[in-house]
């Protein structure tokens, strides 16, 4: 079971938290004009990458904020947290 | 029978307290302290059971954790357990157990013909000859097998015993209480560290209760009873017996594995049998020694032939000889402490020694005690079918190939000490990359992957002064690290018998002419012959050569066995050990039992049980009650001795006629608040919003980015910036999720605030042409005419002094309300609309009458929302807004989702306006044609049409839009019926939808 740092709570077991994909994503723009590529892009296409990795995780049995981890997906070694309005560096 | 095999006045068990206890069924003695192993062998019982394969006798060969043999079938207190090893069952007042593996008994077991057939079982026999003829399979070799093989029996009864969890955080959990554990613990409690120590036995102390030590100018059992004595006083400190720390998983968590209870007669009241630890550890020290290795030779399976480091446990743990005429055999000193040991009790052992003229204080001694050693020996072979009788022996050459003369010499036991291996398993599963030390002939943990240090034996280190050295030092820096403290403890005096490197030794080659059976894994009957022909057959990779072979796959996960077997195979490939590498070590090191990784979520208590604030009132009225997720909610109230199709066609029929309330407490809330809200419900949902009145509610239909429909529920505008919206009962907390994710991640810029309302507020449907006569009736006060409160309005009353929320939304298609109160006023509500719906003749309607009234009236739900279709495919195109964005709208146009012929939910009637219709069945156009036979769609949920009095169901239909009035097919082969159907409008009740607006 992971270890994950909440921004907001502190140090909580992965028990208390879900999943929620690759932070790296933007939505597009409401309104805007989109090519079927960019579109099939953001909803379909992930990397399945090996190595480090930003996802997004929310604190759903805690504060319930969304935040976004940096883990390593082959050895879950985690390297940073950061808030949900906090920019990956 | 008289305990003949027990010394006396040595041991640690307590002679004041006899137990008796049956094993086969005969009826046996022993001490308090006895494991159930020592007990038999101080009672001369040497033969336990039979091996897995060719179900040969099988003794003790170990006297602990690593035992491959000893596996028993244990009762108490009315409950049986299976596969308990006998070397780690401590002894209580009427224990009970009997062998496993046997058909029909012990001592007679027909499975031992396949030791006389082994030649049809070498190396992947099951795989090769079970194979053919195929028609024998079940007929004859699966009974076969199924009788012959297989360890214990689990018990099919329930299991009454209580298992617990706990989750524990420290700054250093340490592995093992032998002196590193001891050491270590010891330094870091005192440098303020919260420790927590973990033995796996029922004492403390590990080799120091059989080593002749003294530390500190106490014996080294003395010295533990001292450090556990004080770390149990310091309430920084956790000390655990009966307590295996078996898995090491990521973030330096770590599991054990508690038996509380294991070692009484019965567990006491409110005591849990067994508790599973969580523990989330700063730094861990792996403290966990070693394992004795035993040298291969033939015959070497025989019972009374084990490892010497057990016969010296259970005579100086135990006061228990396992033989008075033995044998050592051995490649190092550690075999020489055994003979001492012997020696001093008045026992002559013979050691045979493989090296030619080892030189240390321990050889010395021995041979000061005038013990008979012979150098350059080796055993070939063990002889005794039930027990060991006599072994050949036999000079062997320098170069270790080739024998002298096999000479015979009688012996009752043969203790077999070919040097020891690091028990390496929880670094190896903490991700540590293990090296192979040279020196030992064993993998000792390399390079951390995580917070872990492996300490004294475990790491390979075998003198008791560098062992103490280092833990004492470690457990000091690595609490200081933590603590930031400083306190040093002194360093006590250590003294121990000096010795000398081991041989390099493992496998006795066969002499001339004979082929004894050489055994590696001693539970699943892999010997030396087995790895060869696996070789032979092209296995290379040690993982493949164990699969083939079964090496190491037995319960024991091959303790004993996977040094030797790695020796072999590298030996046979002209390889070195590391280049061939060992397998993987994966949790649990020890086996757990599934009591105590369930816990205490079992049965009713898997899961929480929702209930809504009138569930005893639906109790009292004999709701029969079905699961919708967690929630517990009445499917129908049963009268009299009606079905559940007699109860929901009364209750809905109820509802087209007079007037019926259904509990829908369990429907998702979320309070919605703040000046964007408007804005945030027009990117969710699929229709417009931004000029929803106050006082009114809205359908909605919210979609993924895919497009795909995710949920539907009513908002309701409570005031200017407060939004009540509903959702689903199954989609409640997804939806919830999705608004978050929204407003923290994509739109932060909104000023919005959500909450889930799901809790707070009890709700009840009012639905049927009486509804609005009874609404009148509960809230006098009120305008609730269809001006004062039109469809999709919404108001606030007084329920006889209890504020109330009254939406005027259906689901049932029937003109209907929906009242909300506190929850706390829940059943005050519910007996209220009872109470002054009886003269509109009301009746409460469960969700299977839900479900009906729904279905005939055309009102997609779950089992259309599926997660598979899109709004068209509902019939739900009309709630999409041109002029907007929303969630999900650019997937809309895709290709698929445009299709001329798409899906689309139409209605379903058999011809026979008789049969009904099994969801889930495939609809299609010829029900003769061959298989596979083209499916147009399937039907998502079907009904008995109360208003039509006939059956009715929901379809997704391939180009429903142009198919109503075509006569197809209905198919179910798994019921085994074809229906002609007829398609039809989906709104088969008011498709005008006037009801809801009467
Ligand atoms: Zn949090």
């Amino acid at each position: 079971m992971l270890h994950i740092k909440c921004p907001h709570c502190g140090m909580r077991s992965q028990n208390e938290f879900s999943y929620g994909g690759d932070a790296s994503i933007k939505r597009p723009e409401l309104g805007k004009e989109i090519s079927d590529q960019d579109w099939d892009n953001f909803v379909y296409n992930r990397k399945s990458l090996r190595g480090k990795h930003w996802e997004l995780w929310q604190h759903i049995s805690g504060c319930r904020q969304w935040i976004k981890v940096e883990r390593d997906t082959s050895t879950h070694e985690i390297f940073n947290t950061l808030k949900a309005n906090e920019d990956i560096s | 029978m008289t305990q003949s095999f027990r010394l006396e006045n040595v041991g640690l068990i307590n002679r004041d307290k006899k137990l008796s206890f049956k094993f086969n069924g005969k009826t046996y003695y022993g001490f308090e302290g006895d494991t159930l192993a020592s007990a038999l062998i101080a009672n001369g019982v040497h033969l336990v059971g039979r091996s897995f394969k060719y179900h040969r006798p099988r003794g003790f060969f170990g006297a602990g954790v690593d035992e491959p043999y000893a596996i028993v079938q244990l009762y108490r207190n009315g409950e049986t357990e299976p596969n308990i090893k006998a070397t780690e069952q401590e002894l209580f007042e009427g224990l009970e157990a009997t062998s496993v593996n046997c058909w029909p008994n012990v001592n007679f077991d027909i499975g031992a013909i396949n030791n006389f057939l082994k030649i049809f079982l070498p190396a992947g026999f099951y795989y090769k000859t079970f194979m053919w003829p195929k028609s024998f399979w079940f007929k004859v070799y699966e009974p076969f097998i199924r009788k012959a093989a297989g360890l214990g029996v689990a018990s099919i009864k329930h299991d009454k015993e209580r298992y617990e969890h706990k989750y524990e955080y420290c700054d250093l959990l340490i592995t093992g209480s032998g002196p590193s554990g001891l050491a270590s613990a010891y330094a870091a409690a005192k440098n303020g560290a919260r420790v927590i120590l973990a033995e796996d036995k029922s004492r403390f102390g590990g080799t120091l209760l059989t080593s002749e030590v003294n530390i500190g100018n106490k014996s080294g059992k003395e010295w533990a009873e001292g450090i556990i004595a004080e770390l149990r006083e310091m309430p920084n400190v956790t000390v655990k017996n009966r307590s295996q720390v078996f898995g090491y998983y990521d973030h330096n968590m770590l599991v054990m594995s508690e038996r509380i209870s294991d070692h009484l007669p019965k567990t006491k009241k409110f005591h849990p049998k067994q508790r599973l630890w969580y523990i989330r550890a700063k730094e861990v020290l792996i403290s966990s020694g070693s394992i004795e290795r035993p040298i291969v030779f033939g015959n070497n399976d025989t019972p009374g032939v084990m490892l010497s480091s057990a016969a010296k446990e259970y005579l100086k743990v135990y006061g228990v000889l396992v033989g008075k005429n033995p044998l050592i055999f051995t490649n190092n000193d550690s075999g020489y402490e055994t003979a001492i040991e012997f020696k001093k009790n008045g026992v002559d052992p013979v050691i045979l020694d493989t090296r030619k003229d080892p030189r240390s204080e321990i050889v010395d001694e021995a041979k000061n005690l005038g013990i008979n050693i012979k150098f350059s020996y080796v055993v070939v072979a063990a002889h005794g079918y039930k027990k060991v009788k006599s072994a050949d022996i036999a000079k062997i050459s320098d170069d270790k190939e080739k024998l002298g003369v096999v000479e015979n010499i009688r012996c009752d036991c043969i203790c077999v000490s070919g040097f020891w291996t690091p028990t390496i398993h929880l670094a190896s599963q903490s991700g540590n990359k293990t090296k192979f030390n040279e020196d030992i002939d064993a993998f000792v943990p390399g390079i951390s992957k995580q917070n872990e240090t492996t300490l004294g034996a475990a790491n390979g280190s075998y003198t008791l002064n560098e062992t103490l050295k280092s833990s004492f030092k470690t457990g000091h820096e690595l609490s200081k690290k933590i603590t930031n403290k400083d306190n040093e403890i002194s360093f006590p005096n250590v003294i121990e018998k000096k010795s000398t490197s081991h041989d390099k030794f493992w496998c006795v080659p066969l002499p001339q002419g004979k082929n004894y059976k050489r055994f590696l894994d001693f539970q699943n009957d892999v010997a030396v012959s087995d790895i060869e022909i696996a070789l032979k057959e092209g296995y290379r990779s040690i993982e493949h050569v164990k699969r083939y072979t079964t090496l190491g796959m037995a319960t024991d996960q091959g303790k004993t066995s996977n040094l030797n077997g790695l020796q072999l195979v590298s030996k046979i490939e002209n390889k070195v050990v590391p280049n061939v590498g060992h397998t993987t070590f994966r949790p649990p090191y020890t086996p757990v039992s599934i009591g105590a990784i369930v816990g205490r979520e079992v049965g009713k208590y898997s899961k929480p049980t929702r209930k809504s604030p009138m569930h005893s009132w639906h109790e009292k009225n004999n709701a029969v009650f079905v699961d919708a997720g967690v929630w517990l909610r009445p499917r129908y109230y049963k009268q009299g001795n009606e079905n559940l199709f007699e109860a929901s066609k009364r209750e809905a029929k109820n509802v087209r006629t007079n007037v019926g309330v259904c509990d829908v407490t369990t429907l998702g809330k979320i309070d919605i608040k703040g000046p964007d809200a408007a804005k945030l419900l027009n990117r969710v949902y699929t229709n417009a919003w931004l000029k929803l009145p106050i006082g009114k509610a809205r359908y909605g239909v919210m979609l993924r980015e895919d497009g795909i429909v995710m949920d539907d529920g009513t908002t309701t505008r409570i005031s200017e910036n407060h939004y009540h919206m509903t959702t689903t009962t199954a989609q409640a907390a997804n939806i919830l999720s999705h608004l978050e994710y929204y407003l923290q991640l994509v739109w932060p810029e909104l000023n919005v605030n959500v909450v889930s309302t799901t809790e707070q507020w009890a709700g009840a449907a009012i639905a049927g042409p009486r509804s609005r006569d009874l609404l009148q009736k509960l809230f006098p006060n009120s305008d609730v005419s269809n001006e004062g409160l039109p469809f999709m309005g919404y108001m606030e009353g007084d329920l006889f002094g209890v504020s109330a929320r009254i939406f005027r939304i259906s689901f049932s298609g029937e003109l209907a309300y929906e009242v909300n109160v506190e929850s706390d006023n829940g059943n005050f509500m519910w007996e209220k609309i009872i109470e002054a719906g009886q003269e509109f003749k009301i009746q409460p309607y469960g969700t299977e009458a839900l479900s009906t009234l729904r279905i005939e009236m055309g009102h997609v739900a779950g089992s259309e929302l599926d997660g598979r279709t899109i709004p068209y495919d509902n019939s739900l195109e009309g709630l999409l807004s041109k002029k907007k964005d929303f969630i999900g709208k650019r997937s809309l146009i895709r290709k698929a989702f445009t299709a001329e012929d798409r899906q689309k939910v139409v209605g379903v009637v058999p011809l026979d306006k008789k049969t009904s219709i099994p969801e889930g069945s495939h609809l299609v156009k010829d029900s003769n044609a061959p298989l596979p036979n083209p499916k147009l769609g399937y039907i998502s949920a079907s009904c008995w049409s109360v208003e039509h009095d006939n059956p009715f169901s929901l379809a997704i239909l391939k180009d429903g839009k142009n198919m109503i009035g075509e006569k197809l097919f209905v198919m179910s082969p798994l019921k085994n019926k074809v229906i002609p159907v007829e398609i039809v409008s989906s709104h088969y009740v008011d498709p005008k939808g006037e009801r809801v607006r009467s």
